[in-house]
């Protein structure tokens, strides 16, 4: 299956960029991540519990990152086994752009791969899982970028709706207003 | 007044008191004392190069006994294949190793890699977890005309491409074929597909093997439709076992459709595990695992033309397939695209040239074997179609142009040109009983009536024939059979007089219990109750080739007629003796003897002792005791046939269909138990239906089965069949053998697909939608594409 989608962060690209190679960043962001160890060079190792329809598995694995075009663009590769739960892969092409007033667009093209019993069991809600999965990669991302007030928020995103937006909104004005300080 | 025992009658199934009752004795019902549980660990991709396997922290683990992988099974030979098919060319096809467990890659989902054995079933599955397996994902090839295009991923690295075989029937008729194809005056060509499917017996398949040391003897109980073809692959084969050290026993088994015929590598395993761990192995398939385990059925690719002349007579059929073998050859897989079906390709019909070509293929998936019907479904699907889209576009009554080339019953017995003489038939008896019963008169008033309610009514008619009651040994034997498919049966009575007979066929929900039983009762005259059944151990029953192939009641109730006649010319014997009188005057007649034209008689119960206290006995003509056996070998095929007519609905809106009702007039020859027949095309009608409408194999480009549940894998319901209207009054008995019977266990599946496909055509026609085929299985969704575009 294959995704595409895109968001601004408020944050100038520097500071985006810099996020995407930070194993804290990564780890905080990947749904259901246990641990997440590694750097950008070597690659990260990820532990990461999820539950695909009826199958929840624990998966092993790691996260590599390549294709780097400094401060552009580089491609996010993942791949965890479940055991008996089988596999899943996916991998993320993200792009990242000057958005407006200071901010940075991030686009990005997600694929992803279920293999065993994830597979035979879980296809029919396979494409649902993984947009479900990069939405909330991406959306803790801009959160995590954005400032520490997003990352409790989003904690408590399915409870409180409005105050999440609400918050994003604030969010997202002081680091525009930020970012031009910086400038 | 219909008889209430012996032939012809139909007495309840007694194997159906257990069977409804919990009280079956099936492979996982038991349980030794000791016990251990195998868990198999299985590749989770479709192609792949195993680097490492690192078992050590699962052995450390509570309760494994062992962690088993190919390195443990160096000196066993790879599960084998059964048949041998010669190519156009004369070459044998290309047969690969198939492990019992994966040598350095894997080859499709499913494939096991690893196993686990462990004092309890959790623990062995906890351990399996803890199993390090590293694999490099390969390309998988799973299209099967892409896995023979030019640069393909190989499935084996040693074979020269992904084709098993190139295979032309009757290859001498080739250039005649195309030239009448050339010359026809009318030439109708479909291309359409036979989908994949599962089984999905209601018992998963289980194992259990068992080891005595002081004796050297293995035993192994199995989900299996044949334990004698099981013993004689795996011990001679597999695990270099001798037949009296190995005992297979196959005790109730629920369902097998064809899926349990084959020798896998689960069997295998706990039988080798067992004698290594000097403990019992138990190994229960879950429902996950048979569908990427079991073999699959069907999956054809076919381009089929049917050429006529100006007359409509069929002058030449010719037909290019793909078939899938999946990764690996299954037992008997690489004859069922051609031997069982390319010598269907007459059907009922008098077509002078046919020409049959078939490519099999190795894919990375699941392997494929016979599933109820076994080519003769797919012959009969493409055939079947094909007639009704000439009909079509001839603008004839596709009834009438079947009608117009059915072999005529002064033809009979019937050379066809693809190598097979039918014996008997009256396909025009059977086309009329079905039109009859499906009131195909009254048709025009139904479907105008569900117009009415904004409904598209369609009326579907196939006519079938298959080839069952396999087979003749010496001429298998030529084809490329690696074993004989005769049958035995050894019939013992007892000096009371109770009979028991051990026949070669396994019963696995065919009811052979109940039938054969009826045809001993009837030849001797004891009630059925004396007399029991007794299948499904290779340390009772001599000899047996198992139950698939419509084979048993033709095959194996011959066997056991045969045996049963020479118990009765010796009890005669002795009668003669007991009564002082010739032994040509004996009679026998409702379980008495009698001299003819006198009123002495000695009852059966006086002739059995006898034979076993035989103080007045012809001690110098016979031996004491009463216990024959025979082994019988058939003449031909039996050739059953018959006419299916399907009436459904559609629903414009949705594409929805509803299956109004479904006619089956069968020619089965003799039939022993019409509830039991009737049952037996019951079975085969919804399976046929399901895969009409409903089941499917869906492999992702991967090789991933995403079709690998209940959830997804449709499995027809009672609520989606409609209502089946079973006939078989029209008999022409079979010609050569002692009971005149053929087989009913594949027909329904074979002749119903191409009757409800043909409906749906039918329905949607009549409603102005120029379609010309929906492949299976028609679901709602195709037909709705298929009528908007």
């Amino acid at each position: 299956m294959q995704l595409s989608d895109s968001r601004e962060i408020a944050a100038p690209r520097p500071e985006v960029w810099a996020n995407l190679l930070s194993a804290e960043t990564l780890k905080g962001c990947v749904p259901g991540c246990q641990e997440m160890t590694g750097s950008a060079a070597e690659g990260f190792e990820a532990v990461v519990v999820q539950k695909v329809g009826p199958v929840k598995a624990t998966f092993k694995g790691a996260v590599t990152i390549s294709d780097v075009v400094d401060g552009e663009s580089l491609t996010l590769t993942g791949e965890g086994k479940g055991g008996a739960a089988g596999f899943a892969k996916g991998g993320a092409k993200v792009k990242l752009s000057d958005g407006d007033n200071g901010a940075t667009r991030l686009e990005y093209d997600v694929e992803a791969k279920v293999g065993g019993k994830l597979a035979q069991l879980g296809s029919r809600i396979i494409d649902g899982f993984a947009k479900k999965m990069a939405d909330q990669f991406f959306e803790r991302f801009q959160q995590s970028v954005e400032g520490p007030v997003e990352e409790t928020v989003a904690e408590r995103d399915e409870s409180s709706q409005d105050g999440d937006g609400e918050a994003k909104k604030k969010g997202w004005l002081g680091r525009v207003l930020g970012s031009k300080k910086d400038k | 007044m219909p008889k209430d025992s012996g032939i012809g009658a139909s007495p309840k199934r007694r194997e159906d008191i257990r069977f409804l009752t919990g009280t079956g004795n099936y492979t996982d019902d038991i349980n030794i004392n000791g016990q251990t549980y195998a868990w198999f660990i299985r590749s989770d991709v479709a192609h792949g190069t195993i680097n490492s396997i690192d078992a050590s922290a699962a052995e450390a683990m509570e309760g494994v006994l062992k962690v088993f992988t190919s390195a443990d099974f160096a000196e066993a030979g790879g599960i084998p294949c059964g048949w041998e098919v010669t190519d156009r060319h004369g070459q044998p096809m290309q047969e690969p190793k198939h492990p019992i467990l994966a040598e350095g890659k894997v080859r499709h989902v499913g494939d096991p890699i690893a196993v686990v054995v462990a004092e309890t079933l959790e623990q062995a599955r906890d351990a399996a977890e803890a199993v390090e397996i590293d694999i490099d994902e390969l390309e998988a090839v799973i299209d099967m005309k892409a896995a023979v295009a030019e640069g393909a991923t190989k499935v084996h690295d040693d074979l020269t491409s992904n084709l098993c075989y190139d295979w032309g029937f009757v290859e001498e008729n080739r250039e005649a074929v195309d030239e009448a194809i050339k010359s026809a005056a009318h030439v109708t060509t479909l291309e359409l597909v036979n989908n994949r499917v599962v089984a999905n017996p209601m018992e998963p398949r289980v194992a259990v093997g068992d080891y005595n040391r002081a004796g050297d003897e293995h035993t192994l109980y199995t989900t299996s439709q044949n334990p004698h073809v099981i013993r004689l692959l795996m011990g001679a084969f597999v695990l270099s076992i001798p037949e009296h050290k190995l005992r297979v026993v196959a005790p109730d088994v629920g369902g097998g459709f064809g899926a349990k015929i084959y020798h896998y590598a689960e069997e295998a395993f706990v039988t080798y595990a067992a004698k290594v761990l000097n403990r019992p192995v138990k190994w229960t398939s879950s429902r996950s695992e048979a569908f990427i385990s079991d073999a699959h059925g069907r999956d054809h690719v076919t381009k089929i033309e049917l050429a006529m002349d100006e007359n409509h007579k069929f002058t030449a059929v010719r037909t290019d397939t793909y078939a899938n073998m999946g990764a690996y050859l299954s037992t008997f897989a690489p004859s069922v695209p051609t031997w069982l079906h390319g010598t269907l390709m007459a059907g009922n019909y008098i077509t002078p040239l046919i020409y049959v070509n078939v490519k099999a293929v190795f894919t990375n998936t699941v392997p494929v074997d016979a599933y109820r019907g076994a080519g003769r479904p797919e012959a009969t699907f493409q055939l079947e179609r094909v007639i009704d889209k000439a009909a079509r576009e001839l603008g004839m009554d596709p009834v009438e142009l079947r009608r117009k080339n059915f072999i005529q019953p002064d033809q009979f017995p019937y050379d066809t040109p693809v190598a097979v003489t039918y014996d008997t038939g009256n396909y025009d008896a059977t086309m009329d009983k079905a039109l009859e019963v499906a009131d195909y008169a009254g048709f025009e008033a139904r479907r105008a009536e569900s117009e009415a309610r904004g409904k598209l009514r369609g009326i579907g008619v196939a006519h079938y024939i298959e080839a069952c009651g396999i087979a003749p040994s010496n001429l298998v034997g030529q084809l490329g059979a690696r074993a004989g498919l005769y049958e035995s049966a050894t019939v013992r009575v007892n000096a009371t007089g109770s009979i028991s007979v051990f026949t070669g066929s396994h019963s696995h929900g065919q009811g052979h219990e109940t039938t054969f039983a009826q045809v001993v009762s009837e030849m001797i005259g004891v009630d059925a109750s004396q007399i029991d059944i007794v299948h499904g151990d290779t340390s009772k029953v001599p000899m047996g080739m198992g139950t698939y192939g419509s084979r048993s009641i033709a095959v194996g109730g011959s066997a056991m007629v045969r045996a049963t006649e020479k118990i009765i010319n010796k009890a005669k014997k002795i009668a003669a003796h007991l009564m002082e009188a010739s032994e040509a005057d004996i009679e026998l007649k409702d379980g008495a003897f009698s001299v003819a034209g006198t009123d002495k008689s000695v009852a059966w119960g006086d002739v059995t002792l006898a034979a076993y206290v035989p103080h007045n006995y012809p001690l110098e003509d016979i031996e004491p005791g009463l216990e024959e056996s025979a082994f019988y070998d058939p003449a031909n095929f039996t050739y059953p046939s018959g006419a299916y007519i399907c009436e459904l609905e559609v629903d414009p809106e949705t594409g929805v269909i509803d299956m109004l009702n479904f006619t089956a007039a069968d020619d089965f020859g003799n039939v022993i138990n019409p509830m039991i027949v009737e049952g037996q095309v019951h079975g085969g009608l919804a399976q046929g239906i399901g895969q009409a409408l409903m089941e499917a194999c869906i492999y992702d480009e991967n090789g991933q089965l995403l079709s690998g549940s209940f959830m997804d894998y449709t499995m027809p319901r009672a609520d989606d069949m409609p209502m089946m209207n079973v006939d078989h009054s029209c008999q022409t008995p079979c010609t050569h053998n002692p009971l005149g019977v053929k087989g009913c266990g594949e027909a329904g599946a074979i002749g119903s697909p191409p009757a409800v496909v043909n409906a749906v055509i039918d329905a949607l026609h009549r409603a102005g939608h120029k379609v010309e085929h929906i492949d299976m299985p028609v679901s709602p969704a195709r037909v709705w594409k298929a009528m908007h575009g």
